[in-house]
């Protein structure tokens, strides 16, 4: 019978919590940048235009069918070699999950987008409003909300994908933890510990998330 | 100023090779009020639809107040006519629209929607928009539910809500794009009320319905749509109830068949 043993993970709390900051550090700036990103990319497809459309399907679908950690390992090993750059861990982890969560995102405003009846579009421009106003004011706002929870998945996703980033040796959770599995010789009181944080965490995400969309139902529109 | 307020030369709108109608003239006069008719598929809807260039007309053009709308651009031995956002957006602030679905902004309260317009294109300040939007609320007698959502209204409710938001851009001409399609029979009513109030104040507007009755008490004008263009117009006596020609006569006949 195993002799569960917490003494030394608690011992090296800090080790864990500073990894654990790291992570959501990363997947704030993942999220903060990839939601623009996203919605710039669209925004893009949907213009009519195909010198805008084309680039932007292209970025879409190499983010979308390529696995992240070749995403990674492109953006730290392969991009100073390409562009004689400095690339530092967090960076290339910045890059490929602001591009690669943007690419997602994209498909997901685009499909809110697409969802929301053309008569609001109609309705915005007949009292005069600008194609920016209309998108800004009528569409966004509207696609939004049926958005959310697509959103919401993806970003508890992102956070999840972002263990990878501890290959290329960016002192996430993951990266912390195992250091530590192999100073303290318990990596399954380790181990436990960092995925009961990521529950911890992604729980509590959840949790914001579906109070925020109740607090979108009072218009009563997603009855419909 | 001289003219009629809105004059349409000689439009032409096709969706792919079907002609939808072809050489539609048609001057409006400040204070005509002009109902259009015709069967499902005539044009009515298209038609109004040109006028404040949600449908781009493929031949003609609208004259608003004297002043052609759009810019006409020789393409070869083409001319097409060129929409810029600034254009659209006078048109649309002097030409407001009412729809068959209402179109409400569902993420918006009541009064949020009547405000929207008189924020984000006139530009005024929230407290004096929400004022004139309450006073275009009480005017179709909903001033009570400007704090709800469209959602939690009826569909009279919501057309009466649609009519006051087009009312506060203050527009010269309303097009009512068959304004009670969408409704229960019980709740006609109370919209053609409110817009039978427009009409008493002498308000410029072209009305699609098939709400003959309606046409025909509201109206200074009718137009019978038929055959890609305008088959036959006159007052509401001459062409609701004296029909000259054949494809008006089976129309209003048809009608006719079962009023009691």
């Amino acid at each position: 019978m195993y002799r569960w043993d917490f003494s030394p993970v608690i011992a090296n709390g800090d080790l864990l919590l500073a990894g654990l900051a790291n992570t959501l550090a990363l997947t704030g700036v993942a999220l903060a940048g990839g939601i623009p990103v996203g919605l710039a990319l669209a925004l893009a497809r949907l213009s009519g235009s195909r010198f805008l459309s084309a680039p932007a399907g292209v970025v879409i679908e190499v983010f979308r069918t390529t696995p992240p950690l070749v995403q990674l390992f492109w953006f730290y090993f392969g991009l100073p070699i390409v562009l004689k750059v400095e690339m530092t861990p967090y960076l290339a982890a910045a890059l490929t999950f602001t591009i690669q969560s943007g690419a997602f995102f994209a498909e997901i405003f685009r499909a809110g987008i697409v969802s929301v009846d053309r008569g609001q579009r109609e309705a915005a421009r007949a009292i005069g409003m600008t194609e920016a106003q209309a998108m800004r004011r009528i569409v966004l706002p509207q696609a939004v909300k049926r958005m959310f929870p697509a959103m919401m998945e993806r970003s508890i996703e992102l956070m999840k994908t972002t263990t990878l980033v501890a290959t290329v040796s960016y002192a996430d959770l993951l990266y912390q933890a195992n250091e530590l599995a192999q100073k303290t010789f318990r990596p399954l009181e380790v181990f436990t510990a960092a995925a009961l944080m990521y529950l911890v965490t992604i729980s509590l995400v959840s949790a914001i998330a579906a109070l925020v969309e109740r607090r979108m139902a009072v218009s009563g529109e997603m009855a419909r | 100023m001289t003219g009629p307020l809105l004059r349409i030369e000689g439009l032409g709108k096709r969706f792919g090779d079907r002609s939808v109608f072809a050489g539609v003239d048609l001057e409006v006069a400040r204070g005509d009020r002009i109902a259009i008719i015709g069967a499902s598929g005539s044009g009515k809807s298209t038609l109004l639809r040109c006028i404040n260039v949600l449908e781009h007309a493929d031949q003609g053009r609208v004259i608003l107040g004297g002043e052609p709308v759009g810019e006409e651009v020789r393409r070869g031995e083409r001319t097409e006519t060129r929409y810029s956002e600034a254009a659209l957006v006078r048109l649309r602030q002097r030409v407001g629209m009412v729809f068959q679905q209402f179109n409400l902004f569902p993420h918006m309260t009541v009064l949020g929607n009547v405000m929207e317009g008189l924020v984000t294109v006139k530009g005024m300040g929230r407290d004096a928009a929400a004022r004139q939007a309450l006073a275009e609320l009480a005017r179709v007698g909903l001033a009570d539910k400007a704090e709800a959502y469209p959602a939690h209204l009826s569909g009279g409710q919501k057309q009466r809500v649609a009519i006051a938001r087009a009312l506060a851009m203050e527009p010269e001409i309303l097009l009512f794009d068959e304004p009670t399609s969408a409704l229960d029979p019980a709740l006609v009513g109370e919209v053609l009320d409110a817009i039978q109030a427009l009409a008493a104040e002498g308000r410029t507007m072209l009305l699609v319905t098939h709400e003959i009755g309606f046409a025909y008490h509201m109206a200074t004008r009718v137009l019978f749509l038929a055959e890609g263009g305008i088959y036959e117009q006159g007052t509401p006596d001459e062409v609701l109830k004296n029909p000259r020609r054949p494809l008006t006569q089976a129309f209003i006949a048809g009608h006719r068949r079962f009023s009691f």
